[in-house]
């Protein structure tokens, strides 16, 4: 039981990165419907921005967090202009291709200037355990940063998308382009700024897995990338709180299927879970069905 | 009737001078290797196209059952000491049976989320591959017998494209093309969509298998990695690349793209991001590939429109 | 004889009934017309009888080669049963060459070898002929003229040899002249083929030339029937095209 509770508590705090990368997924593909497959690698951009912040300036953890989304949202602005906006109303495979294009293009890029080795991210917050139940569970500090952080940007992202004008420009963008361009949105600044908002919580996704597991390498966001997505469909594909609710889902699906033997079937799992979500409900645990006219 | 007489005569000739040219030396042991690559790779391509570009349907897993077929051959020839011809007819037909069995589920879905779905199977075929101990687990599978020469090369990859032009001719494959173009209207006419998705499937996973059981038993090893998601998303770049819904594109592409990684082997260290800038450059200037037909909207293919994501069946509820 | 039986059929969407308590005989041999506002369930109407939605409750029963029941309806067997459609948004194979598009229309008979493959081209070669697209053949679908797509989905249609034919608003975007020709030509389908029509329009000067009977549709439901004569001076009819204040 206390071995449950333990994994759950570790579950949570890997649910929270994968929510993290999960809502940038979401976001975008609500929005232009691309699967983003780079989007993986902004998360992978934002752990070395982390890394090179702490180790070479020296900074602390908040500063290089907030830098690191910072740098991290702008990458994701140059790679929709750049790359995305080209290809914008091309068939949905050479999207998707263009994606992946992309998402090579940045981890051998990096691996070509930082090289393929691991790195060790410096401890930027102390150890320091707190045991519940005479020891027998133990939460670090680091789960409760990871945990308070992820939640803390969720609401904001939730009152940026339901209060600000920005978030209902968003928010029509996504149900009608032209419909909202109509309307006068500029629909091209909304994209942008979906794109630097989705980058940015992949940047902090970044800097808190470094945090939590110290080590990052150029191809360390290939699978968290696919998870993270199969953590957006889980919860429904282009729904915020379902992007949420996949993540911490999946998180926790997976400390404890590892917990209880089946680590090396870990990934498997996510993805039949993946395949028996969209079999069973397409539109994931949050979405709504959608009728196609004829 | 004379057409195939040239066909019959010109594939002769090409087969005569490359067997000659392999004894006489003239083809080295490395060309040798990227002249049976190709080869397998114009499998490959042909057998994804079916799926993906004539009949629309849009796969990330096609390396998995080429994964299937490589070890079915690697067990059969290694482990069983059966001929190879045996592993090879073997090879594709337990990768056509996995087609049926992940078809039938799957391909209710379209677009992305078909797309997504194949990538989680074939996810989960290199997961099962580098944990079952029997075939060698993440080490992988040695000793592998190298039946694989440039007859069994040959004959395959002509076999394929043979097989699948004849398919596609026949009043069959065009209910393949017409369940691409509209499903509602193909169902309308009388096309069964579930049969004949999964006909294609089936037919595209059994050559996957095949093009599998000749890499298997080329390279004496094989291991799960070499069939992951990168392998599958190969295999549609080199459809896209030549062109969707065209079996000539399918062969230019795997040429162009073997001959292309074969300069960019000479700089290891920036082959990948050649190769992916490469790949952005095609989608953005020549979406449509290389012998692809043009279109005014430039969305030659159709098989993948933005009506095709509400992805739920149009039964009602 | 009767060809098509709808007993009580109503179909919901969610909270939306789209088609309620609707009843229909349709015997062999007529030119029927579904008239109504948009969004009044005709087309539901047609996807309810192809097999593309299942009804909520009521019974669809066609007496043709064989009989077919409610249950039996599945969009890919329509065809074979012999009722065949076409679609109100034009929806061709448009990547495919015309002649392609009306082989497809022989796909069931192919499948069920009631036909070889040679006779299948001659005969889409005859119907290309008696449609004027025989000089098309090899152009794409989506590059024909509006006019001609719509004649093509007809021709398509046509191929299975059905005994029921649907058309959905085939005149919608048509001018006045390719309209007169579209009414000689689904004329001439009933005389040639000896079938029955079911179409649903919005130009009455069509819809009252050609159809013998005509039903009426309002909100989901069966308003009025009867000859074109009946319906012109049908109260519920002019209410629901007019509103209440015309009457």
């Amino acid at each position: 039981m206390e071995q449950l509770i333990q994994q759950l508590i570790n579950g949570v705090s890997l649910g929270s990165i994968y929510a993290l990368i999960a809502l940038g997924y979401t976001m975008v593909y609500g929005i232009i419907n691309l699967i983003n497959f780079a989007h993986g690698e902004i998360y992978m951009m934002g752990a070395y921005i982390g890394f090179a912040l702490t180790t070479f300036l020296g900074l602390g953890f908040a500063p290089s967090l907030i830098l690191s989304m910072i740098g991290c949202s702008i990458l994701g602005m140059v790679i929709e202009k750049v790359a995305y906006k080209p290809i914008r109303n091309s068939s949905r495979i050479s999207a998707l291709i263009t994606a992946i294009s992309v998402s090579l293009f940045l981890q051998y890029t990096m691996m070509y200037f930082v090289s393929p080795q691991t790195r060790t991210f410096p401890e930027v917050l102390k150890r320091k355990s707190i045991s519940l139940l005479n020891g027998k569970i133990i939460i670090d500090q680091k789960n409760i940063y990871i945990v308070a952080i992820t939640v803390l940007l969720m609401l904001l992202l939730q009152y940026v998308v339901k209060k600000t004008k920005l978030g209902k420009a968003m928010r029509a963008v996504a149900q009608d382009k032209e419909a909202a361009e109509l309307m006068g949105v500029d629909v091209n600044k909304i994209i942008s700024f979906t794109f630097a908002i989705g980058s940015a919580l992949a940047g902090a996704a970044g800097v808190l897995v470094g945090i939590y597991y110290n080590t990052i390498n150029p191809l360390m966001g290939a699978t968290p990338g696919l998870k993270a997505f199969v953590a957006a469909v889980f919860g429904g594909i282009g729904i915020i709180p379902g992007a949420v609710l996949g993540g911490f889902s999946l998180g926790m699906i997976e400390t404890v299927v590892s917990a209880y033997g089946g680590s090396v079937f870990k990934d498997a799992v996510a993805f039949a879970i993946l395949i028996l979500i969209l079999l069973i409900k397409p539109n994931g645990l949050l979405g709504k069905t959608v009728k196609e006219k004829v | 009737m004379k057409k195939n007489i040239i066909i019959i005569i010109s594939l002769l000739i090409a087969y005569l001078s490359g067997q000659y040219l392999i004894n006489t030396g003239i083809i080295d042991s490395y060309l040798q290797l990227n002249i049976f690559l190709i080869g397998i790779n114009i499998i490959l391509a042909v057998s994804l196209n079916l799926i993906t570009g004539f009949t629309g349907q849009f796969s990330l897993g096609h390396a998995a059952f080429m994964s299937i077929g490589a070890y079915t051959s690697a067990i059969l020839t290694a482990k069983m000491g059966l001929p190879f011809i045996v592993a090879l007819i073997a090879s594709g037909i337990v990768s056509a049976i996995a087609g049926v069995l992940i078809g039938i589920p799957t391909l209710r879905l379209k677009g992305d989320y078909l797309a997504i779905a194949t990538l989680g199977f074939g996810e989960i075929v290199r997961i099962l591959a580098l944990n079952t101990d029997y075939i060698g687990g993440a080490i992988g599978f040695n000793d592998i017998p190298q039946y694989t020469n440039w007859t069994y090369v040959f004959i395959m990859t002509v076999v394929t494209v043979l097989v699948i032009r004849y398919f596609l001719n026949s009043f069959h494959g065009r209910a393949c093309i017409a369940i691409r173009e509209d499903e509602i209207a193909a169902e309308a006419m009388g096309v069964n969509l579930t049969l004949y998705k999964v006909f294609a499937f089936a037919i595209g996973a059994f050559f996957a298998g095949i093009a599998g059981s000749l890499y298997a038993n080329y390279f004496y090893f094989i291991k799960p990695d070499s069939f992951g998601f990168m392998k599958s998303v190969d295999i549609v770049v080199t459809v896209v690349f030549g062109g969707m819904g065209s079996i000539l594109g399918s062969i230019v592409g795997a040429i162009a793209l073997s001959v292309i990684s074969l300069f960019l082997q000479n700089i290891p260290e920036l082959r990948m991001v050649i190769y992916s800038i490469i790949l952005f450059l095609v989608m953005v200037y020549r979406p449509t590939g290389l012998v692809g037909k043009k279109d005014k909207e430039g969305k030659y293919f159709k098989g993948l429109r933005k009506e095709d994501f509400q992805h739920v069946s149009a039964k009602g509820n | 004889m009767s060809v098509l039986k709808v007993t009580n059929l109503t179909k919901n969407f969610g909270g939306i009934k789209a088609v309620t308590d609707v009843n229909l005989n349709i015997e062999m041999g007529e030119i029927i017309g579904l008239i109504g506002p948009n969004g009044a369930g005709k087309t539901t109407l047609f996807n309810l009888l192809t097999g593309i939605y299942v009804p909520t409750s009521g019974q669809i029963e066609y007496n043709l080669n064989t009989k077919v029941k409610t249950k039996d309806l599945k969009p890919h067997k329509m065809v074979h049963y012999g009722v065949s459609r076409t679609f109100q948004n034009i929806r061709l194979f448009k990547d495919m060459s015309v002649l392609d598009n009306v082989l497809l229309g022989f796909h069931s008979l192919l499948f069920k070898r009631s036909i070889s493959r040679k006779d299948s081209f001659d005969e889409a070669y005859e119907l290309l002929k008696k449609f004027n697209l025989l000089n098309k053949k090899d152009e794409l679908a989506k590059n024909l003229p509006y006019g001609d797509q719509r004649r093509l989905e007809i021709a398509r249609a046509l191929a299975s040899k059905p005994m029921i034919l649907l058309l959905d608003e085939p005149a919608a975007g048509m001018n006045p002249k390719e309209t007169k020709e579209l009414k000689d030509l689904i004329f001439w389908i009933r005389n040639e083929y000896h079938l029955t029509i079911i179409l649903i329009e919005h130009d009455m000067s069509l819809v009252m030339n050609i159809c013998e009977r005509i039903f009426v549709f309002d909100y989901g439901n069966l308003v009025a029937s009867g000859t074109p004569k009946e319906i012109q001076n049908n109260k519920r009819v002019i209410t629901a095209y007019l509103g209440e204040e015309a009457v």
